[in-house]
């Protein structure tokens, strides 16, 4: 199980350096750190002085991988790829383009990101695991046909249109909730959270319910619960006893890998809503391409999801005796 | 328009073919081979019966096929000639002909009157009036002046009506009678077409096939229904639209219709080019990493590992802004704006089709581990058969049924997607239109006063419909072709 451990571990620094060579190719190869001081500079103030002057002050004025000047391990720290996405592993993400630790925000703002993704997800899983329990304890009745529809046409409706609405008609026009905003102590903010959670949870539970649905049937057409219903079980016995504890199974796969990953937030809702998480940090970054923290984020958010596939197989290991580590 | 007028500016126009046209037709020209294919093998042609047996993938196909030939005319451009300039004498100059830099669609000049027809600012739909009031000076008979704040008239919408107060009466009357003639003009339409395709049909086929088959009723029957309702709807919004604004107008004064169907473009093109980047790559991966094992399979696994690990919007938008940049930086490699939106537009395909393979490519892995252990691929492999042909004889066909369901059920997610990425600014270039694109500038509007509801309402409306189609659809082939689903109820 250690060894286990230790060698996803090990796989996953080829992969997180594969991550870092393809945001640095799209940040410094496809572009210039030239073009990128262009950009920011605007086209009044561009004269090839400024532009040196942007690019010393962030860095960005050494060779890309190899630098000929230096001597001796220099020539490969004093770059940009090293000291532009090798520091990331060490957690040193720098200064984004107002100057500001990118570090110290992260911590920052990961409180209200997990405020309401945290709830989002568990109130969601419970909700559609059940939904979807339900659907298939009425198969073929009118209620799961109906379950069905509504589930497709909530999935074909963009989150957008949810969001947009939700603000509209429960903060606007019912003025139950303020429009937005956000408290710095998550256990008095809840009426800033209560809309966004419930936003998020509409525009998820489509998907959701029809994709367990179609895993519980699965399961329901297998010979050990034929053997449970001769055994005399009740219908409910069967589900909740045999159906849904195998179903958990594939369910995990998709649900274990996203859990670190909740600490990114949601990009839409938390901007829309005013929440000051990451996913509104990653959206302004994008908006005024901040380069800086882009980067972070991708990093961030891969090594969030890594260790998200390593948890996943852990999970197998619980709800699984037959599966084990080597 | 008048036709004749019509056919003139098409014989005379300079035609500019877009990058992303062309692809458009190339896509619908497969997509008319595929048909071919399908329509001469007969089980193949059995197992497509079982889709179209289902009543809502039969409407959900005929809406996306309009909603199709809505864009392929929409895919069609030119510039026009402008007027010829005249050579001093006072004898226009006929030798060089210039174009207008404005590129044009035939579906723009289909709608020649939405297109042009601006108003000054927002009016709701089927209004007279502009949707705010206006401060007016107003000179009274005894000569003092008063401010009064009214609602103006359009300027190019109820030009049917008299100048002034427009009376509930008439207005309804009109709006009525209009409705009416539209819905009479669209059901002859509907009946011409029908009378025209079977006459068609009949003369390709032969004397009575075309009339007497009824090898299946429901598709025929459901497909005429819907297409009539579609011809209805079209009639009516055409004839409202010669005095009103059917989706009311936005921001600038123009008309919200024109936008959402011109969208219909942009969302097609999003939904469908991406997966011709999608396909070869993943497919090549997938069916190379499980046929190979060993090495190739580590390398590969390795490489959407990769991918797939970083979180998909921010590939997405590292690498629209390093395009972006790119652009901005290169304005001379465009000759007009059109050129330069369809480039970025192309390159947002291109981004979305590369970060978006790594699905079917896991998926396609682990069909093709599975089938280079069956019988007829060890027999193959016995018989010196080289594993080149073997993927693509024996195992590349078995696994098509898992390709295209991806692809249909990838459309309505990048449809969506779209919506998503022009909000948060890495979408679609600013000057084209699309549904995100209309999102994005309405979302300030519902708290406008008087609340202007109707472009995000209109942008959302097609967009669900135009998503839900495509998702029954991918349903009812996921049904019909998906050997592992049981049709459970």
């Amino acid at each position: 199980m250690l060894r286990y451990l230790f060698r996803r571990l090990l796989y996953a620094i080829p992969i997180l350096i594969g991550v870092n060579l393809i945001t640095f190719a799209l940040f410094f190869m496809v572009n210039s750190p030239d073009d990128m001081a262009r950009m920011q500079l605007g086209v009044k103030r561009v004269t090839p002085d400024a532009i040196q002057q942007w690019k010393a002050a962030r860095g960005y004025d050494k060779p890309l991988f190899i630098n000929e000047k230096a001597e001796g391990v220099q020539k490969l720290t004093h770059t940009i790829f090293y000291e532009k996405s090798m520091t990331l592993f060490a957690g040193e993400f720098g200064r984004s383009e107002d100057g500001r630790e990118i570090g110290q925000e992260i911590r920052q703002r990961m409180g209200p990101s997990l405020a309401i993704a945290v709830p989002t997800f568990v109130i969601g899983l419970g909700l559609t695991v059940s939904l979807a329990l339900m659907l298939v304890l009425f198969r073929g009745t009118w209620l799961d046909r109906t379950g069905v529809v509504i589930s497709v046409t909530l999935m074909s409706i963009s989150s957008l249109f949810f969001i947009i609405g939700g603000q509209f008609v429960f903060a606007r026009v019912l003025k139950l909730v303020p429009i937005s905003g956000y408290e710095s102590n998550p256990w008095t903010a809840w009426h800033f959270l209560i809309l966004p959670v419930a936003v998020s949870l509409v525009a998820g539970i489509g998907g959701s319910t029809r994709w367990y649905r179609t895993i519980f049937l699965e399961e329901i057409g297998r010979d050990y619960v034929r053997t449970a219903r001769a055994k005399g079980l009740s219908e409910t016995r069967v589900l909740f006893g045999h159906v849904l504890r195998n179903g958990l199974i594939p369910i995990l796969t998709g649900v274990v890998v996203v859990i670190p990953s909740l600490f990114l937030g949601s990009l839409l809702v938390e901007s829309f809503f005013g929440i000051p998480g990451l996913g509104s940090y990653t959206i302004d970054a994008i908006a005024a391409q901040d380069f800086a923290v882009v980067r972070a984020m991708v990093f961030l958010g891969s090594v969030l999801y890594l260790v998200g596939l390593i948890l996943t197989d852990l999970s197998y290991t619980l709800v699984d005796p037959r599966i084990r580590l080597k | 328009m008048d036709p004749i007028e019509f056919l003139h500016i098409l014989r005379n126009s300079l035609w500019v073919c877009l990058v992303t046209d062309a692809l458009l037709w190339l896509l619908f020209m497969a997509f008319l081979i595929g048909l071919g294919v399908i329509l001469r093998s007969p089980l193949q042609r059995e197992v497509w019966r079982n889709v179209f047996q289902q009543r809502l993938a039969v409407v959900s196909a005929v809406i996306l096929a309009v909603a199709a030939s809505f864009a392929l005319l929409d895919s069609i451009h030119f510039r026009q000639p402008l007027p010829a300039l005249s050579n001093g004498a006072g004898a226009p100059d006929t030798s060089q002909v210039r174009y207008a830099v404005e590129v044009n669609s035939v579906l723009d000049l289909v709608l020649t009157g939405l297109r042009d027809g601006y108003e000054k600012t927002y009016s709701a739909p089927l209004a007279v009036h502009l949707s705010a009031l206006e401060p007016i000076t107003v000179t009274l008979p005894d000569g003092s002046v008063e401010v009064r704040r009214e609602a103006l008239r359009l300027k190019v919408a109820g030009q049917a009506f008299a100048p002034g107060a427009v009376s509930d009466v008439d207005y309804w009357r009109d709006v009525v009678s209009r409705v009416a003639v539209g819905i009479l003009g669209g059901l002859a339409a509907y009946a011409g077409c029908v009378f025209v395709c079977l006459a068609l049909l009949a003369l390709i086929r032969g004397k009575h096939s075309a009339v007497v088959s009824r090898r299946h009723p429901v598709a025929r029957r459901w497909a005429m229904l819907t297409l009539g309702v579609v011809f209805v709807i079209t009639g009516v919004f055409a004839s409202l639209s010669l005095n009103f604004h059917v989706f009311g107008t936005d921001k600038v004064g123009q008309d919200v219709l024109y936008q959402v169907l011109k969208s219909l473009r942009t969302a097609l093109i999003i939904g469908l080019v991406p997966t011709l980047v999608t396909l070869p790559i993943g497919v090549i991966l997938g069916l190379a990493a499980g046929y190979f094992r060993g090495k190739v399979d580590d390398v590969i696994q390795y490489v959407y590992t990769t991918v797939s690990a970083i979180p998909g919007v921010l590939l997405i938008a590292a690498a629209v802004l390093s395009i972006q940049v790119m652009l901005d930086n290169h304005p001379e490699w465009f000759g007009t704006a059109v050129e330069r939106g369809d480039v970025r537009l192309l390159a947002l395909c291109i981004i979305l089709g590369m970060t978006s393979w790594t699905g079917i490519a896991r998926l396609l892995r682990g069909e093709s581990l599975k089938m280079r252990e069956y019988e007829y691929v060890q027999a193959a492999r016995a018989f010196g058969v080289s594993a080149g042909r073997i993927l693509l004889r024996h195992i590349l066909p078995n696994v098509f049924p898992i390709i295209l369901i991806t692809m249909v059920m990838e459309f309505s997610t990048l449809v969506l997607a779209e919506a998503v990425l022009s909000y948060i600014g890495i979408g679609v270039d600013p000057t084209m239109f699309s549904f995100g694109l209309m999102i994005n500038n309405a979302r300030m509007e519902l708290s406008r006063e008087p609340v202007v509801w109707w472009t995000l309402t209109a942008a959302f409306m097609f967009m669900v419909v135009l998503v839900l189609a495509a998702n029954i659809l991918a349903d009812a082939v996921r049904d019909a072709l998906d050997p592992r689903s049981e049709r459970q109820s």
